[in-house]
């Protein structure tokens, strides 16, 4: 046990102290609020400085006023399409939009023309603009107000609550848990693909530059193996927490400052140009109910749990295949039969757990031990049954049993393998071999 | 000390150990040697409990062979190897600890062999900055901080400039003088001669010798003579293939039956003997009458 613990320090102690792991550490957090703080700069600079750009309308039904807003401006005279072409080419306009004659039922031909390519949001903007005219001038000729429609119009919302066996009830929403499931996975498929690599790299090292004979007449091959799983687990461990705990604090810093930057009626408008309608007050107090509704207790200790659950299990499989090979590049051929399940899981997140969490396919991948880590995550937040989640958990403990038990194998025989590129049959033979 | 018996070991059908007996007293330095294959890394290998025997008897000071004997032997493997991006002082630190040394004490027994081989200054400088013979330097210090009662070195002066082979070979010597048992594998027979009191030759799975230097040598005496006359007084036989330098003949002679006296008596009919002596075999005379003997058959 202490010779396990000897390796798990060295093996975390030379990661965390590298450089490069302190630059990686904090440099991606850094990343997400930075991004974020660019695009909002820049959308704030954006109206700011804005040049109100100006489009020629004709109109040959003489309906249609449009309204400008705070980039576009429309102008309206009786030129026709040459001169209004020409406004364009001289560049006193930024663009013309011509409404031939048209039946207000299958209106057909409005045509924007313009020096450069059109934007998406222009574009939408003219076609909302258009249709709503349209619309209330269709209502007026069926004898309709549209202000009484309008009035009508009712904003429903359905408020989902799911009830607990001791006859709880939480308040939960499809799009939140979505978010978690969808982060969840991710970090897991993450974490088990770069600490996975980590191990791989780390066995063949300890391989090729033959270091491993001489710890190997120290301490069981097995310890080693196990040593440098839990070392490099400690090192993503630590990595997550930082990040935790950096994004955490720089995210509501940059947003704050920003937030303050920008003028309270921008923001709103902005808030409402992305959404289309205006929030109802009632749905930010809804997503606060949401996310108190959610069980964070087990919602984080299943993340852990399946966190290090996965990266165990496909540590081991790491492990395993780095002690087979002699360089990197060799690898590759052992890669497939540990990354497809890992893609497996990864898709099936997206198509299957995330869409239906309590469909059958969703059921299998969050019970097998390949898959259970990235697609039980994605069900969680959902709520699982308890006894699936026990099956699933137990199974993954299994499965984790299950890999190591069969890398130690492979691990002992191939450290000592040199110059021989082994096959699946000779890694089967000595998975066979006693001793 | 360590104590061998009817050691077996086969890799699928490849046989690399044949009913190996070995016994290596306390305090020598026990020489093993063989062509590449012929079984020696396996044998140290199961020694160092790296692999396993598929069957005899391994003891170590009477005890069977078990996992506390690790921290009383030291290994040097034929491949060397060091973490590159590790400091040598860490990596001392590392392989005492595995060893089975307590954190301080290692730190004690480093210090004062970087001292002792006047490596001080080396302390923080990573493996990749030093220089092949320095790291092996480090290498051997590692093996031995533990103070190994039995110590196994594979191929110890490869990759050593003559005089760093020099110093380690005086601390060979001195591990000696100090109790340490030591296995010395090597192909150098020069070496061997020089630092080893016993050998073991084995070759194609088997041990196909084994004794003290002098017993090895004399149990492999060609009974060739080495003669030098003068004033001769008739002809030699041309079969005898004589060179004459300024008056003296020199040639050799096999007894061929006669006792060496009787072939001296011969000899000093003939002339002056200026001298008469035995040929002696070198230990690679030996160890390449005795490969190719044994591939022959």
């Amino acid at each position: 046990m202490n010779k396990i613990w000897l390796v798990i320090q060295r093996e975390y102690l030379s990661r965390v102290k590298k450089k490069s792991f302190l630059l990686a550490t904090l440099l991606t957090p850094l990343i997400f609020p930075a991004i974020m703080g660019i695009f909002i700069w820049i959308a704030v600079e954006e109206k700011e400085n804005q040049s109100l750009r100006i489009i020629e309308v004709v109109d040959e039904n003489n309906l249609f006023f449009m309204e400008s807003s705070d980039q576009y401006a429309f102008s309206f005279s009786d030129r026709n399409v040459e001169e209004a072409k020409e406004l364009v080419q001289k560049g006193d306009r930024y663009g013309f939009l011509l409404i031939p004659k048209i039946d207000l039922k299958d209106p057909k031909g409005i045509t924007y023309y313009g020096e450069e390519n059109p934007n998406m949001n222009l574009i939408s903007y003219l076609e909302s603009s258009l249709r709503k005219k349209i619309e209330d001038q269709r209502l007026y000729d069926s004898g309709i107000d549209p202000q009484i429609l309008s009035e009508i119009r009712t904003s429903v919302d359905v408020t989902a609550i799911t009830l607990d066996e001791e006859g709880g009830e939480r308040v939960s929403d499809a799009t939140v848990n979505y978010a978690i499931g969808f982060l969840a996975g991710i970090l897991i498929y993450m974490f088990i693909f770069i600490y996975g690599n980590q191990i791989m790299q780390g066995v063949i090292e300890e391989k090729s530059s033959r270091i491993v004979e001489i710890l190997v007449s120290s301490l069981k091959p097995f310890q080693l193996m196990m040593g440098k799983i839990v070392g490099i687990a400690g090192v993503g461990l630590t990595q997550l927490l930082i990040w935790i705990v950096l994004i955490g604090t720089l995210t509501t810093v940059v947003t704050g400052f920003l937030g303050m930057q920008m003028p309270q009626q921008q923001a709103l408008e902005m808030a409402q140009a992305d959404m289309g309608e205006a929030v109802p007050n009632g749905e930010l107090g809804e997503i606060l109910a949401v996310i108190q509704g959610i069980d964070f207790v087990t919602l984080v200790g299943a993340f852990v749990f399946y966190f290090l659950g996965g990266y165990l299990l496909y540590g081991a499989l790491f492990a395993g295949i780095g002690s087979a090979v002699d360089a990197p590049s060799d690898a590759q051929q052992f890669m497939l039969p540990v990354t497809i399940p890992l893609i497996v899981a990864y898709m099936g997140l997206f198509v299957f757990v995330l869409q239906d969490p309590n469909s059958t396919t969703s059921f299998w991948l969050s019970i097998v031990p390949l898959t259970s880590p990235i697609a039980m995550m994605g069900r969680i937040s959902y709520g699982v049954p308890f006894w699936e989640l026990l099956l699933s958990m137990g199974l993954l403990i299994l499965g984790f049993l299950a890999t190591t038990w069969l890398a130690g194998k492979i691990y002992r025989i191939g450290i000592l393998m040199h110059g021989t590129k082994p096959s699946y049959k000779t890694l089967w033979k000595w998975i066979k071999t006693s001793n | 000390m360590l104590e061998i018996k009817q050691l077996n070991k086969t890799y699928g059908k490849n046989r690399a150990l044949t009913d190996v007996d070995l016994h290596v007293p306390k305090g020598v330095i026990f020489g093993l040697l063989g062509p590449n294959g012929a079984g020696k890394s396996t044998l140290i290998r199961i020694i160092n409990q790296i692999i396993d025997a598929d069957s005899g008897e391994i003891r170590i000071n009477g005890k069977k062979l078990a996992p506390d004997h690790i921290s009383q032997i030291g290994y040097l493997p034929e491949e060397r190897g060091l973490y590159k991006k590790m400091k040598v002082w860490d990596q001392m630190l590392y392989f005492a600890q595995l060893k089975g040394m307590s954190k301080a004490e290692s730190k004690s027994r480093i210090n004062t062999w970087l001292g002792k081989m006047d490596m001080l200054s080396w302390r923080e400088k990573k493996v990749e900055d030093l220089s092949k013979g320095m790291a092996q330097k480090v290498q051997f210090i590692s093996t031995i901080l533990h103070e190994p009662a039995l110590l196994i070195l594979d191929e110890p002066f490869s990759g050593f400039d003559p005089v760093n082979a020099e110093i380690i070979k005086d601390e060979i010597l001195e591990l000696k003088e100090r109790g340490t048992t030591v296995i010395l594998s090597t192909h150098r027979m020069e070496s061997v001669e020089l630092l080893c009191d016993q050998v073991a030759m084995i070759n194609k799975s088997r041990k196909i010798l084994d004794g003290s230097i002098r017993e090895v040598k004399s149990s492999y005496r060609p009974n060739i003579f080495h003669v030098t006359l003068e004033d001769l007084q008739a002809p030699l036989p041309s079969a005898w293939k004589a060179v004459e330098d300024g008056g003296l003949w020199h040639f050799s002679l096999a007894l061929e039956g006669k006792t060496p006296n009787e072939l001296l008596a011969e000899l000093m009919q003939m002339g002056q003997v200026a001298r008469f002596q035995e040929k002696i075999p070198s230990m690679e005379e030996i160890f390449i009458h005795q490969v190719k003997n044994r591939d022959y058959e």
